[in-house]
């Protein structure tokens, strides 16, 4: 606890802010890519505290925030089957198609249980052999290396009721189709420590190297973020991006190769669906076929429903970071906390939620 | 194996007579519980009364540092507590679910028992039901309070005003997290203890030691900042919170980051939120400090004018934010 007070000692942020405004020419938009960042910022003040001219965006980074209508949808769909459906808690609220969410589902009968670990998942079917327990999994790669370990297990005990829906995602194929799209306009990317720590440094130095994008790995304390942002303008001022790891108590550059070979072993890229980008190439985890017998999208025969796409909902734009959460036509008015339309009005952590909680 | 609560229990028969006899009676008896008429027969209060009720549905039913049935006695307590009067009577109803241990019953009416008598209240009427398995999760227990006023003008959340002081009586968190941590699925453990305690004594000594108090209210269900929202709407006034000083335990912010929760917003069973004029806000200190229920007491910010309904926190960098209310339950959150 000593250590992390050090990190948000008040007096050193202030230096680090002062330094931030000194430094800074004229406008930098820096965009975080990981909720834990998103509400950080706004938690600890910092983004009432940065000058003029620093703008702060929200991307992708929520998990919650990028499944797609269609995933939701096939989520109610698994819940009309005779299962139990344990997910994280995050999920329950967001609606689907029609309004829909996991938690009208349960209301109207549909057995849901939220878990904090696939491994309570676990655990839920092997007390209850007589129910077929499916793991709703969604996730970076923060999440899907624990998963992956539970599939593990679940094969080694032989256990046939659980399998897992896997939509987890990847975040440096998100990165790169931000990158590469030209609507969109950032000056540096504050990379997501917990991400990290999986993946290591490796992933994200074609940012730098293809699309000269200042990029930094960061923690999550005030003084952690701080500095990655002046290293951030550093960088520009200098005209050499570079991507640097900031995060090394917990972040080793080469991330965690037992880690990375437990998601190798259980799950395969596949193309997946995001939120607000539309499919990206290479960006998501299925299951692979060595372990098919836990993957729920084969044991239910569960594909992706078509769904129509909520209309008048920005969230698409948020998370590319072209608007602020208030410029969406529904925020605070249909769109709220109690009665979200969109996903990042959902997640505690999503950018729209957090602005709206937040921001004075 | 013990003896396990039946149908027959909640029957209004001799089963139904027997456990009241026997288990309820012999824990909470008092003179006005003894005579087991239709009502209780209350004489000596005088009026103005404040009166409150409240359900309580606890999983687990025992918990670090209390169980359901103190946690029945010192909410309704408490809530009695906070228009400034003295709590003096209540009743109690149990919901028992069939199958119930007949033991866990035992401890809980005990416990019931010696929270009544440490908050000077007597249990003089009651009810019991028994429903099907599965109705109900265990027991579920309603008690309803009276005392009498003693604060003139009462406190009341609609009472701050702009100038006034706003304390809290000691750390935050503590019975949410206490209760989280031992709650099922959850794998994580903590020595955080339920904050449950009746703070009846130490709001009746404020009120006849401090002067005039504004605001007394305790920040149950939902936490110090929907308490704290409620309060600045009630009134139509801005509240500005410092963070910094905050009463939060190392152990319950710890555990916080940990699931994802945010300490402001978790339950306490056993503080509350002072509000009162600045020049009394000294003497308020002190004597909450010098109570065991006030111990970690701490001023933690002002009432303003500023926008009507809203509470801003000025957090340890110097930054300004929104403190919402809590739109719903708190989640776990993915990663």
């Amino acid at each position: 606890m000593n250590l992390l007070n050090k990190f948000r000692d008040p007096k050193l942020c202030q230096n680090l802010l002062s330094q931030i405004k000194e430094e800074l020419e004229d406008e930098f938009r820096f965009m975080e890519v990981c909720g834990t960042h998103t509400v950080a910022i706004f938690q600890s003040g910092i983004r009432s505290l940065l000058p003029q001219g620093m703008v702060h965006l929200s991307g992708p980074g929520c998990p919650v925030c990028v499944t797609h209508d269609r995933e939701i949808a096939a989520y109610l769909a698994l819940c009309e089957k005779d299962l139990l459906v344990a997910t994280f808690g995050d999920l329950i609220k967001v609606p689907g198609p029609g309004g829909r969410s996991l938690k009208t589902a349960q209301a109207e009968g549909a057995r849901i249980k939220v878990v904090y670990s696939a491994l309570d998942a676990l655990n839920i079917a092997l007390e209850n052999p007589g129910q077929r327990v499916v793991f709703l999994g969604v996730g970076f790669e923060t999440t899907a290396p624990t998963v992956a370990a539970v599939i593990k297990m679940a094969g080694k005990q032989g256990i046939k009721n659980f399998s897992v829906l896997s939509f987890h995602k990847l975040v440096p194929p998100a990165l790169a189709a931000l990158a590469a799209d030209r609507q969109i306009s950032v000056d540096g990317l504050l990379l997501p420590g917990h991400v990290s720590a999986i993946i290591g440094i490796k992933p994200y130095l074609f940012l730098a190297e293809e699309y000269g994008l200042p990029a930094v790995i960061a923690g999550f304390e005030p003084l952690d973020i701080l500095q990655a942002i002046l290293v951030m303008i550093r960088q520009k001022h200098e005209s050499r991006a570079r991507v640097e790891n900031n995060y090394r108590r917990v972040v080793a550059d080469q991330g965690n190769l037992r880690a990375m070979e437990v998601m190798d072993d259980v799950f395969e890229r596949c193309d997946a669906l995001w939120r607000g980008l539309g499919t990206i190439p290479g960006s998501g985890l299925a299951i692979s076929s060595k372990y098919e017998e836990f993957d729920a999208s084969k044991v239910y025969g569960q594909e992706l429903p078509l769904v129509e796409e909520i209309p008048g909902c920005k969230c698409g734009d948020v998370l590319k970071g072209l608007i602020q959460p208030d410029k969406c036509p529904l925020f605070d008015t249909r769109c709220t906390p109690a009665r979200p339309v969109g996903p990042c009005m959902v997640s505690t952590e999503g950018s729209c939620a957090a602005y709206h909680r937040y921001v004075l | 194996m013990s003896e396990r609560i039946t149908l027959d229990y909640g029957s209004g028969g001799r089963a139904s007579q027997r456990l009241v006899k026997e288990l309820f009676v012999r824990h909470l008896g008092n003179p006005g519980l003894n005579r087991l008429d239709d009502a209780a027969l209350i004489t000596g209060l005088e009026g103005p009364l404040s009166m409150s009720t409240d359900t309580f549905t606890v999983d687990p039913i025992f918990f670090p540092g209390g169980d359901i049935g103190s946690l029945a006695v010192h909410g309704t307590v408490n809530d009695v507590a906070m228009l400034g009067a003295i709590p003096r009577f209540m009743s109690c109803a149990f919901i028992l679910e069939e199958g119930l241990d007949m033991g866990d019953l035992n401890r809980i009416a005990a416990s019931m028992a010696g929270a009544a008598r440490d908050a000077g209240v007597s249990i003089v009427t009651g009810d019991t039901k028994v429903v099907p398995r599965g109705a109900v999760d265990k027991i579920f227990i309603n008690t309803t309070g009276i005392g009498s006023v003693i604060a003139n003008p009462s406190p009341s959340g609609s009472s701050a005003s702009p100038g006034d002081l706003i304390l809290v009586s000691g750390s935050i968190g503590d019975h949410g997290l206490a209760i989280l941590s031992h709650r099922q699925g959850i794998a994580f453990e903590t020595d955080i203890l339920s904050d449950s305690q009746a703070l009846n004594h130490l709001t009746v000594k404020l009120i006849k030691e401090a002067g005039p108090i504004h605001v007394l209210r305790d920040p149950t269900r939902g936490g110090l900042a929907t308490t704290l929202n409620e309060i600045a709407q009630q009134s139509g006034v801005e509240l500005l919170i410092e963070q910094e000083v905050i009463p939060v335990r190392k152990e319950v912010e710890g555990g916080c980051s940990f699931l994802g929760l945010d300490p402001l917003y978790l339950a306490n069973e056993g503080k509350f939120i002072c509000i009162l004029p600045e020049k009394s806000a000294r003497k308020a200190l002190e004597i909450m400090r010098s109570d065991p229920a006030g111990l970690g007491a701490a001023v933690i910010g002002q009432v303003r004018e500023g926008r009507k309904g809203r509470v801003i926190l000025r957090t340890p960098l110097g930054g300004h934010r929104l403190l919402d209310m809590l739109e719903g339950e708190q989640l776990p959150r993915i990663c």
